[in-house]
């Protein structure tokens, strides 16, 4: 064994205490602050808990929040690998969400079956974020703007067309509210596990299977190989044959659709028409989850879940201790921050080691 | 005789069923935890407050009652929550009657009070339990509860009218429905009636313009800014602004434009101090007061003599600011010597019977609203169809 290595490896063992470091170099910020406001912080943490998996009715909803979560996540997975910041996801889940309300608002009147129009539905969803996807691959690969600007200018002409959607064609009978859309038929709503449930199992599997979607393609295909090397040389890559741009725009797609059925979800499971908020920052939540872990398809799930439990968690902060909930996105924030902090420095310091003998 | 058999007790079974879902949840007992869900800020010196506040008056007047509530209950504050949702973290904190407090709610309180129906729903502002009222669901857990703010819109406009030197009143108003397009609508007839009546002028010559920011208060980016809504107004020749949105930023604004030097008056919404932030400025507050419907109603919740209903509820014509017994109230603000006599008498006149929902009056549009002598029905005001005709605005949501 080379000596020089003996001073720090960039083995498992430091990964872990690293990353063990940053969690607790954000509990620890976090819970700082909630001390400073005059809160209890374990008072704090233990209504977080209990509003997460207090009951099966609160850790149901936790599931709930996790399928867009783990969908998104599963999304950015591919466009991270390809080297891609898809910032534009919000917009993407929103146009699914457009797309889903678009086929049902169609369909809801024909003869077609409810399953059938919401398989129509969840299918149009994929489509539409497939599409608005695809427009800042485009924008990236043809047009040379920079696929953060691009999604982050997708992204607010997706809340636009929302709201005007909203407002305007799709509004209630001589009502505009931010309320949203008249909800529809409750034959036309997923069907969830029990009357008084909101969880529905079809998204909660569709969940589970991207993510296997995502291992699979990723960790075991030629597909996610050549998307690697895409991502970390594109010019190399080139260079060795993969067609860029192609692996580009197909990872965007890919994306698209799991946020499009991000969007899909929303509508027809959980609200059960279209409002304007649809996307409820799932999208941006989820370029959190895939930075902490990584870009790892084994540890999206469990890490958004975790995140999802926070958010559910944190409205007892309010009801309970008169906190404001953010909190929740205030320990997120911090994770993803110190992660990458951490993350930095064992690469700093491996490098040092490295350099200087 | 098998098959008949398996009918009668079918029948039977439904019989006995049908009476159990239609019925009321049981009687709460000597304790009951009461759960308000607000849609903006608890603090909001509007219309969420007001609702706050009528809540306290419930624990200050109903023995054995408790309070734990959620405010900001939007899908822009609290992404990727519902309502419903928010509901049922107040039943885990032990509430057996919940309160939803805004039109914004509707569709989740109904799937709320479907969904539990051992749970006291009271569902502020809507008409599911009106039976001659279009949304009519019957639920045996659920109330509606609403005051009759027509009235005191028409003060306001009353008091605008006898203040403006202009002759136009803006009128800042939230989203399209039925329900804000008949308080505007209230508020141009008092506004006509004392320009008319009292002032003796020509109704040509008054100018009364609503422009909607398309949601109860100002969420950036997604409604017309408030603000600058009320700046508008005062920029182009409107020197009253009655506002009909939760939030006080007419208020404010008007505060700035005076202490610029121009004249210019703010009539807020909603909570009985919302003048606070513009005592100057404000010509006076129409205000619900919740307490009192809220406290008979959760006392119905106690005893076993909840019934499923709609009420929308007068002021008291005796004093209608008296906390204990009105639903609605107007506070004067500063007005004009004779602009606070012509409150006054007006206030009088409804007092006695003053009814200013009757014909001849024609929809914007021109169509006949009401006929010569024709009184118009609660039906028709509450489900007015467009803005009265001499108002400036949109009607519907185009």
């Amino acid at each position: 064994m080379p000596f020089r290595e003996t001073a720090m490896r960039d083995d498992k063992k430091t990964r872990i205490i690293f990353g063990l470091g940053s969690v607790l170099a954000a509990l620890a910020l976090t819970t700082a602050i909630v001390a400073a406001t005059g809160n209890n912080p374990l008072q704090a943490y233990g209504n977080i808990i209990q509003g997460a998996i207090g009951s099966p009715n609160v850790a149901a909803n936790v599931l709930v929040s996790w399928v867009p979560l783990a969908l998104a996540t599963a999304g950015l997975l591919f466009t991270f690998t390809g080297g891609l910041w898809n910032i534009g996801i919000e917009g993407q889940i929103t146009l699914g969400a457009i797309f889903c309300t678009w086929a049902m608002r169609s369909l809801q009147d024909t003869a077609l079956s409810p399953g059938i129009i919401i398989a129509f539905a969840i299918a149009a969803g994929m489509l539409g974020g497939i599409f608005w996807a695809l427009l800042a691959g485009a924008l990236k690969t043809f047009g040379g703007v920079n696929e953060i600007f691009g999604g982050l200018g997708l992204n607010f002409v997706a809340t636009a067309l929302n709201l005007w959607l909203i407002f305007g064609p799709w509004k209630r009978p001589g009502v505009a509210s931010m309320s949203g859309t008249l909800p529809f038929e409750p034959e036309l709503w997923m069907p969830t596990v029990s009357a008084q449930s909101r969880l529905a199992l079809i998204p909660l599997a569709l969940a589970v299977l991207a993510l296997v979607i995502a291992f699979i393609l990723l960790r075991g295909s030629h597909f996610g190989l050549r998307l690697k090397a895409v991502g970390k040389n594109p010019k190399a890559a080139y260079l060795l044959g993969i067609p860029t741009w192609q692996h580009m725009l197909l990872s965007f797609a890919l994306c698209g659709a799991f946020a499009g059925l991000a969007g899909a979800v929303q509508v027809s499971a959980v609200y059960h028409r279209l409002i304007p908020s649809i996307s409820s920052g799932y999208g941006y939540t989820g370029l959190m989850v895939a930075m902490l872990v990584n870009f790892s398809p084994v540890f999206a799930g469990p890490v958004a879940l975790f995140f999802a439990a926070l958010s559910v968690g944190s409205i007892q902060l309010p009801i309970v201790l008169k906190l404001d909930s953010s909190l929740a996105g205030v320990i997120q924030g911090f994770l993803v921050l110190f992660v990458l902090i951490g993350n930095g420095l064992r690469l700093k310091l491996l490098g040092r080691k490295r350099g200087s003998i | 005789m098998k098959r008949l058999c398996i009918l009668i007790l079918a029948v039977l079974i439904a019989a006995l069923a049908l009476p159990a879902f239609a019925q009321a949840p049981k009687a709460a007992g000597s304790n009951l935890t009461i759960g308000l869900v607000m849609v903006g800020p608890y603090n909001d010196r509007g219309w969420s407050q007001a609702n706050y506040d009528g809540m306290l008056y419930v624990l200050d007047k109903v023995p054995g009652t408790k309070l734990v509530y959620i405010d900001k209950a939007n899908s822009a504050d609290r992404p990727g929550t519902t309502v419903s949702q928010l509901g049922e973290s107040l039943v885990a904190q032990g509430a057996k009657l919940i309160c939803f407090s805004s039109d914004d709610m509707m569709d989740e309180a109904v799937k709320f009070a479907a969904a539990h129906p051992d749970i006291f729903v009271i569902m502020t502002t809507g008409d599911q339990q009106w039976k001659e009222g279009k949304a009519y669901k019957p639920m045996a857990n659920m109330i509606n509860i609403m005051g009759k703010m027509e009235y005191m819109k028409m003060v306001a406009g009353v008091a605008a009218a006898m203040t403006t030197k202009t002759g136009q009143i803006g009128f800042l108003g939230p989203l399209i429905n039925d329900e804000t397009r008949r308080l505007a609508a209230s508020a141009y007839l008092g506004a006509r009636y004392a320009w008319v009546n009292y002032l003796k002028k020509d109704p040509a010559q008054l100018k009364f313009r609503v422009t909607w920011i398309g949601f109860w208060f100002n969420i950036p980016g997604v409604t017309a800014d408030p603000t600058q809504v009320a700046d508008e107004f005062f920029n182009s020749g409107c020197d009253v602004v009655i506002s009909g949105i939760d939030t006080t930023e007419a208020v404010a604004e008007a505060a700035k434009f005076t202490a610029q030097g121009k004249k210019v008056w703010a009539i807020p919404y909603d909570y009985s101090k919302a003048m606070d932030e513009g005592k100057g400025v404000s010509l006076g507050v129409p205000y619900f007061n919740w307490g009192p419907a809220y406290a008979k109603t959760v006392k119905e919740a106690m005893n076993g003599t909840w019934k499923a209903h709609f009420e929308w509820n007068d002021p008291d014509w005796k004093n209608i600011n008296n906390p204990d017994t009105s639903a609605v109230g107007f506070i004067k603000g500063n007005l004009s010597k004779e602009a606070s006599e012509g409150v006054d008498k007006f206030i009088g006149e409804l007092a006695k019977g003053l009814n200013l929902w009757a014909g001849p009056m024609n929809l914007q549009d021109g169509t006949v609203y009401l006929k010569s002598g024709q009184k118009a029905t609660d039906q028709q005001i509450w489900y007015l169809p467009q803005l009265l005709q001499g108002m400036t605005g949109q009607s519907v949501s185009k």
